[in-house]
């Protein structure tokens, strides 16, 4: 009983959340910001099985969203809704509630081997090249896009929300919160079980002494192609999710800011913790939301006190004053992050009686 | 025939030449030392041998099979293991995960094994943790295999990273200065363990080492080198008392 409660609290609380949703409990504000949640924990746990287990360093996770967000956005759009591009659907709109999974798995295939064509050449030198190269490729996608006029260029592409309303058409509960929660969920589960086996440990001995680990047997080569491709594939997943929750995108919505909000939920919650990343995305959107809020008090309370001149207003801006900041902060003062290659159970070993990890017992 | 052979090995970085026309034949079963003074290119020979390096002239041959153009990581399936001068095992998993690791040579699953956890998936995982368990039993680690190397005592991290380098079933053991940074209780210790460890598992072992009490206690020949030139092969008796050997380490009496 006690290894199932963990999935039980799980689905408890999804139902919970989904329910509270379709019955006006929570508003459509708040029911936004939990699937933010859902996608940005996709993100850190996704980028932490580069940047953390593996040691490498990528930054560019948000161009792989990027291209799994439009890759599922054309594809749902092509299929199930007519467009004045695409033409008629291909498929019958009442399909798209079966077919949205394979939909959004398919951006996420999209975006994997987006991630092997950079992989391949990066993986050939080491360390620093990786950073410059992804950042490269998050400019290169974006640019590409912005200029395929055929989804939009630079003004973005949207249609998703009418897929979105089918599915609500052919039954009338919240599918995106749904979807969100489940993709979360698969993720997390695949980034857990990949990093608990022995194949997916050989990247940690990778992180720990690469020479070492070439040396045992490991294939580094293949396996960082390997890692780099399911670390991208699920951030394609997000970008999925993302596309359709807001049922528009933009590809300035997936550029170097995107990508820095990314490596900081993962420094933030500690590299090489599942737990941590998912903790800190948490934390992260609240705080990002928050500021919505707090940024206009502080305005206010500033021209108040008269701190700063009348003509000058505190904007939304300041967000990329304080989220740089907090990275910066982190690294000064707890470089290893909330948790830092720890696990909640770590810390509260009586969590381990509630799901089963492999341990050296 | 013997199951490591090396022909006129040579090794350039840039103007230096590194090993110069290195030869050895080490036949099964035999342990071998390989010595020299610092910077001869002992290490170097065994980078090449184990695959680090491609040799700018010359041939490996490991039971029968030139090896040139392989991987470290494909050597090591052949069967040929190696443990560093500075211990380099993964510090922060444990002992038990630095021996699961090393089970990558025989992963017969593929990712999506690992992510669907098939049947084949858990038997092979099984199979490693009892592997795994019987080797770290076997070498008296079984009590430390929760703990990760970084707080062990050196001596104990040699020994964890023998046992590794055993997990991989070798044929030939590479030893990069076993001895080095022990104390005299561990020195005893370790001569112990590899003369166990040829008995038990008949194993080649070829090693870099300096104390000559592990060198005399343990190798039945012995190969000298200096800026990496083969300077002397022999006994351990006949090379401590070869003179270009006792120059090579001390320097020219008449200077």
């Amino acid at each position: 009983m006690q290894k199932h409660s963990f999935k039980l609290l799980l689905i408890l609380s999804a139902a919970g959340l989904v329910a509270a949703s379709h019955f006006q409990m929570v508003d459509q504000y708040i029911t936004t910001v939990i699937m933010l949640m859902g996608i940005n924990i996709i993100l850190s746990t996704s980028l932490n099985v580069v940047n953390g287990y593996m040691g490498e360093f990528s930054c560019g996770h948000a161009g792989f969203m990027c291209v799994g967000a439009y890759v599922s956005s054309v594809l749902s759009v092509m299929l199930f809704t007519s467009n004045r591009i695409f033409g008629p659907p291909l498929l019958s709109a009442d399909l798209s509630l079966f077919l949205f999974p394979a939909v959004i798995l398919a951006g996420g295939l999209a975006a994997a081997l987006t991630g092997l064509i950079v992989a391949l050449p990066s993986f050939k030198t080491r360390g620093d090249y990786l950073a410059i190269i992804t950042i490269a490729a998050n400019y290169m996608i974006i640019s590409g896009i912005e200029n395929l006029d055929v989804i939009g260029g630079p003004r973005g592409f949207q249609g998703m929300k009418r897929v979105v309303n089918a599915m609500g058409d052919r039954l009338d509960i919240p599918w995106m919160p749904i979807w969100v929660i489940v993709g979360t969920v698969f993720c997390v589960w695949v980034i857990r079980r990949f990093v608990s086996a022995t194949y997916g440990k050989g990247i940690i001995a990778i992180c720990q002494d690469e020479v070492a680990a070439e040396i045992m047997s490991v294939n580094t080569n293949k396996m960082k192609v390997a890692a780099f491709m399911l670390s991208s594939g699920l951030a394609g997943i997000a970008g999925g999710l993302f596309a359709h929750v807001y049922g528009y995108v933009n590809p300035q919505s997936f550029n170097i800011l995107k990508s820095t909000e990314c490596l900081v939920m993962v420094y933030l919650g500690g590299m090489g913790s599942l737990s941590g990343s998912v903790l800190s995305a948490v934390l992260f959107t609240l705080l990002i939301e928050a500021l919505r809020f707090i940024i206009p008090e502080l305005n206010a309370l500033a021209h108040h006190l008269h701190l700063i001149p009348d003509s000058y207003e505190i904007g939304q801006v300041w967000k990329w004053v304080i989220i740089p900041l907090i990275l910066i902060l982190t690294m000064q003062f707890r470089s290893e992050g909330l948790m830092g290659h720890r696990e909640l159970s770590d810390f509260f070993p009586f969590l381990k009686r509630f799901y089963r990890m492999r341990q050296a017992d | 025939m013997a199951l490591l052979e090396i022909k006129g090995l040579t090794q350039r970085f840039g103007g230096l030449e590194a090993v110069s026309d290195f030869n050895v034949r080490i036949e099964e079963g035999s342990l071998t030392g390989l010595i020299g003074p610092n910077g001869a290119g002992k290490t170097t020979i065994f980078n090449l041998t184990s695959g680090f390096y491609q040799p700018t002239e010359g041939e490996i041959h490991f039971g029968g099979r030139d090896t040139a153009g392989l991987k470290p990581h494909q050597i090591t399936a052949m069967g040929v293991a190696r443990t560093f001068q500075n211990i380099r095992l993964w510090q922060d998993m444990t002992v038990l995960d630095n021996i699961r690791v090393s089970q990558h040579y025989r992963m017969g699953y593929s990712i999506w094994d690992c992510l669907l956890q098939t049947r084949r998936f858990l038997r092979q995982e099984r199979e490693i943790d009892r592997l795994a368990f019987e080797l770290l039993e076997a070498m008296g680690l079984k009590d430390l295999a929760g703990e990760r190397p970084r707080n062990l005592p050196y001596g104990l991290q040699r020994r964890v990273e023998i046992a590794r380098a055993m997990s991989v079933r070798p044929k030939l053991l590479l030893l990069d200065e076993p001895a080095a940074g022990l104390n005299s209780s561990d020195v005893e210790g370790l001569i112990t363990l590899v003369r166990w460890l040829q008995r038990e598992f008949k194993i080649t072992i070829w090693m870099i080492e300096h104390q000559m009490k592990v060198v005399m206690s343990l190798c039945s020949s012995m190969k000298v080198i200096d800026f990496g030139k083969t300077i002397a092969e022999g006994t351990p008796e006949q090379i401590q008392s070869d003179p270009k050997v006792i120059s090579a380490y001390l320097g020219d009496e008449n200077i």
